[in-house]
């Protein structure tokens, strides 16, 4: 039973994706005086790719056609580790939050892969940024989770989100270092600005469409729904791990509807609190990267330092 | 029975040697039997280690070899046969990967015999350091190693680089060893005896024996190739023949932290807290500048040795935790940190193994080592590709691979530190895990750059673009062998973590904490809900997930794939020397990383004319150094000979000043005797 609802609270998951990357387009849209389009939008796109014929170059190798399959089926595993309407569900027992950033490893190290499978200058180019990006922005992810998993004194994600539960509404200076952190490594992993634009194909700036130029029909689908899964679990991740109540407990009905219904409008006022950043802020240099993820570093590191001196019980 | 399998190993990698030189001179004699003896050299140090590990007990023997009055001591307990375990597996697979990749050397009788020679006695020596029971067994054992490798290095001297690298290699070999003797020296002076026994039985006073601390890891460390005494891994590595080199990276290092945790855990009677912060630092530079070094290289060589660098610095780091957690009387979480440790040097053993004998392969079929010449591998050797991705995967500690579990119990450990009372320990341990999650992150960076570019992408030289399948069964077998073995242990991390428990066991007198559960499917190292992974479930949700929308998506047959050509953005003529290459892969991480380097850029463009506009002909030069080279050993390379300069001043080449000084220094002597 426990794993019928993991299995089917992961599909929902994978579902709902689109939805809420739709969403995010909506809120930017809005905010930018600009006629939205329908919600729905990505999932029309998904299935139009997927009907497409693709197109592989000459020069590409199996590993070109493997990697898309294998980018999602990490995607899809890291959004079965994530607590997403109920927690203690046993497919969070399975892998940690050190696990969770090695799926999101896995799918990287293949995507730039890829990237390098064709032999075009873009693909090499996305790679090698997407990679320097990635190995600044992994430490100062794992620096704030740690923070986290060492007031929790656990690494279980369920575990940590039943300790904050438990302990109540605490103001901890830790946490609060590490969610601007983790805030920050989020828009940089996801590919937002100021880092990255998805919106854009101009050489001189684009990192993710880089690596990907090269596909097309459903790989490219698959690509798409693997970058929308990510930025949906990491907005999963910091409104669960920061922001944990409202989420289910027990496996009943009414619980599980409740849950969805909490977590739904976190997401909405984390995307829309996403939206007013990404329409203030400019893109910036790519040789500016390392110093906003540096500033995301340090935040983990004061987060930790804050709970080693400030909160210890020792 | 199991010391029997021990001796025959060591026995049977001497006979290999000595069939080598039978060949020589009788040359009916079948050369194949020195792999044949090899291999089953390696089988039998399978055989020795894991039935120790099994049935953990210390078996002692005296040999009486060496001097009449001093036997040898031997001692086989379960940290000497994990370290067997490994080399076996390595020997192994290196015997059936030599015979079709030396048989270019097969041809000339006498480099043969040098390079088979040696390699038996290499082996033969590696075994008997982890046999020893005491200094004096260990340091022959230590010298037959390092001298018989120093052999191997200077194996292809007819180029003067590798001249010199075999002589930077033999020279901090002996540094390393003097500073062995003298640690075990200091340790002896306060003991009765060279006798391993005596050495833990011996009561040092805590300032001598953090000095004999100081020594050995100076001295291990010159042969693990800690930073800054690793410099001769990257100029020996790519010299040496790639198996050769397999078997130094892959094991001969290992060997050398067998030492290192010999030494201070078992022969030095308590450990202090400050050494594990000593050993957490080195550790930690070491991880951070190996990686950041490798991420530069264009050798394919050169660029795994540092990764090596990169690997020892792992380790030292998980050691130092240890070390630190034992003097706390943390014996438990001790044990986490030994486990972790010992379970990377398996697997680093493993995967490096597997990624020289992948770069021999390419070299073997290419006969390039720049990966900027190399390129679309992929297509004309798939098989020699697929191994060589699992190799990639492991080392860049990927979930479903050996090399994250290893990872995994580091964090694990290091997340433990809250039950420590030293306010620097509890934070000092952390930073330390981010810069292990950087390197981390950096070593799959480098690694996607490696596999990238050898074997992705369109052929950038003549040589990558003829290049063939390997044919030989033996010579795929080997690295497929190791390849297996990666991701076995990364589905199945218990089955070894319960011998390496073992180890710990009889080392540190206690096994992991009782919560833990280390199950087949399940490995929970503190607590089940502190942590648990379980990779076979992952790896069954994987291959649901993947066919599952594998079959969704392929089942329409009017959405086959269509082959077309690259799209070159409309202008035409795509080169292969439009792909990205190494240089310009690393380019961000090096302006970002650019104090860690001494980087000599220069751009020379000449014009057509002089408006400055019209560019002819562009020259870019990229030289990039080691600090250490610059900081460290030129300065006393600058010493040693103004210093020989000034005692050369004494040589005037007059025999009657030399019998004057030979006069002078007996009457110095018999003075000092009379006194």
């Amino acid at each position: 039973m426990n794993w019928l609802i993991a299995i089917l609270q992961t599909a929902l998951f994978v579902a709902l994706a689109p939805l809420l990357a739709g969403f995010m387009k909506f809120c930017k849209c809005r905010l930018q005086n600009r006629r939205a389009p329908s919600l729905l939008q990505p999932y029309r796109d998904l299935l139009k790719l997927t009907r497409k014929q693709p197109v592989i170059s000459e020069d590409a190798s199996w590993l070109f056609c493997a990697a898309p399959y294998i980018i999602f089926t990490a995607m899809v595993l890291a959004a079965s580790v994530v607590p997403f309407i109920a927690v203690d569900l046993p497919t969070s027992a399975e892998a940690d939050v050190i696990v969770l950033v090695g799926f999101f490893a896995f799918a990287r190290f293949f995507l730039a892969l890829a990237g390098l499978d064709i032999g075009t200058a873009f693909g090499g180019m996305g790679s090698s940024r997407e990679m320097t990006i990635s190995s600044l922005a992994e430490p100062a992810m794992l620096m704030a989770v740690f923070t986290l998993t060492m007031t929790a004194s656990t690494t279980n994600l369920s575990g940590a989100i039943e300790h904050v539960l438990n302990e109540g509404l605490i103001l901890r200076p830790s946490f609060v270092f590490a969610l601007f952190a983790l805030l920050l490594v989020a828009v940089a992993e996801t590919g937002r600005i100021p880092v990255d634009n998805p919106t854009t194909h101009l050489e001189l700036t684009m990192i993710h469409e880089a690596m990907i130029l090269e596909y097309s029909g459903r790989h490219l689908a698959l690509i798409e729904w693997a970058s929308q899964l990510k930025f949906m679990l990491y907005g999963v991740l910091i409104s669960n791990i920061f922001f944990p109540w409202g989420i289910a407990e027990s496996f009943g009905l009414s619980a599980l509807g409740y849950g969805l219904l909490v977590i739904s409008g976190k997401l909405i006022l984390l995307c829309i609190f996403l939206a007013f950043a990404e329409t203030a802020v400019a893109k910036m240099r790519l040789f500016r990267v390392q110093e906003y993820l540096g500033f995301a570093y340090l935040l983990g590191l004061l987060g930790m330092l804050s709970h080693i001196i400030l909160e210890s019980t020792r | 029975m199991i010391l029997f399998l021990a001796y025959s190993a060591i026995l049977l990698s001497f006979a290999s040697g000595g069939v080598a030189i039978a060949h020589l001179y009788k040359p009916e004699v079948n050369k194949q039997l020195v792999f044949w003896l090899l291999g089953a050299s390696g089988l039998m140090a399978i055989f020795a280690g894991l039935g120790e590990l099994i049935y953990p007990e210390i078996r002692l023997d005296t040999l009486s070899l060496g001097l009449p009055w001093i036997p040898w001591h031997v001692h086989f307990d379960s940290l000497s046969a994990f370290f067997f375990l490994i080399i076996g597996i390595a020997v192994f697979a290196v015997s059936l990967y030599a015979p079709h990749y030396t048989h270019h050397e097969q041809k000339d009788a006498e480099g043969f015999a040098v390079l088979s020679l040696f390699t038996g006695l290499f082996v033969a020596g590696m075994m008997l350091v982890l046999l020893a029971d005491d200094a004096f067994m260990f340091m022959i054992a230590w010298e037959l190693m390092s001298v018989a490798s120093y052999f191997l290095v200077a194996f292809q001297h007819e180029n003067a680089a590798n001249r010199r690298a075999a002589f930077l290699y033999l020279l901090m070999a002996e540094v390393g060893a003097l500073l062995i003797i003298l640690a075990f020296g200091v340790v002896a002076s306060f003991a009765d005896g060279f006798t391993f026994d005596a050495l833990r039985a011996s009561t040092i006073p805590t300032s001598w024996m953090s000095i004999a601390f100081v020594l050995a890891l100076m001295g291990f460390g010159m042969k693990a190739g800690l930073v800054p005494i690793h410099v001769w891994l990257p100029e020996a590595h790519p010299v040496a023949p790639s198996h050769i080199s397999a078997l130094m990276s892959g094991v001969m290092l290992k060997v050398a932290l067998y030492g290192l945790i010999r030494f201070c855990f078992d022969l030095l009677p308590e450990v202090h807290w400050q050494w594990g912060v000593v050993l957490l630092i080195v550790g930690t530079i070491s991880a951070l500048s190996g990686i950041l070094y490798a991420m530069m290289q264009q050798n394919l060589k050169r660029l795994l040795a540092y990764s090596s660098v990169e690997n020892i610095g792992i380790i030292v780091m998980v050691l130092g935790l240890s070390m630190i957690f034992l003097a706390n009387d943390h014996e438990e979480l001790a044990v986490l940190a030994l486990l972790a440790a010992l379970f990377h040097a398996f697997n680093h053993a493993l995967f490096k193994n597997l990624l020289f004998l992948g770069a021999g392969m390419i070299h073997h079929q290419t006969h390039e080592l720049n990966i900027d010449m190399l390129g679309g591998l992929i297509k004309r050797m798939p098989k020699t590709s697929v191994i060589f991705l699992v190799g990639c995967m492991s080392i860049s500690s990927l979930p479903l691979f050996n090399g994250f579990v290893s990872e995994w119990l580091a964090f694990q450990t290091a997340l433990q530190v809250d039950v420590l009372d030293n306010g620097v320990l509890r934070s000092l341990i952390p930073v330390s895990a981010a810069a292990l999650a950087l390197t981390a992150a950096l070593a799959a960076a480098c690694f996607v750059k490696v596999f990238g570019l050898i074997f992705l992408g369109v052929p950038r030289s003549r040589h990558a673009e003829k290049a063939k399948e390997i044919e030989d069964k033996g010579m795929l077998a080997a690295p497929a062998m190791l390849a297996f073995l990666c991701f076995f242990f990364g589905i199945f991390p218990s089955s070894i973590l319960h011998l390496i428990d073992n180890v710990a066991k009889q080392l540190l007198g206690s096994t992991l904490p009782p919560q833990s559960s280390l199950s087949l499917f399940e490995i929970a190292p503190v607590a089940m809900q502190h942590a648990s992974y379980s990779a076979p479930l992952i790896l069954i949700g994987a291959a649901i997930a993947a066919g599952v929308c594998f079959w969704l998506l392929t089942r329409n047959s009017e959405t086959t794939m269509r082959i077309a050509p690259t799209w070159d953005c409309g202008f035409g003529g795509l080169t292969p020397r439009m792909q990205y290459t190494s240089s310009a892969f690393t380019m961000p991480l090096r302006r970002i990383f650019s104090a860690a380097f001494l980087i000599d850029e220069k751009v020379e463009k000449t014009m057509r004319d002089d408006t400055k506009l019209n560019v002819a002909d562009v020259r870019y030069t990229l030289h990039i150094q080691d600090h250490c080279w610059v900081r460290v050993y030129q300065p006393i390379e600058r010493g040693v000979n103004v210093v020989a300069k000034q005692v050369g001043r004494i040589q005037t080449g007059n025999i009657r000043t030399y019998l004057g000084y030979s006069l002078a220094t007996l009457i110095l002597l018999l003075w000092v005797v009379s006194l």
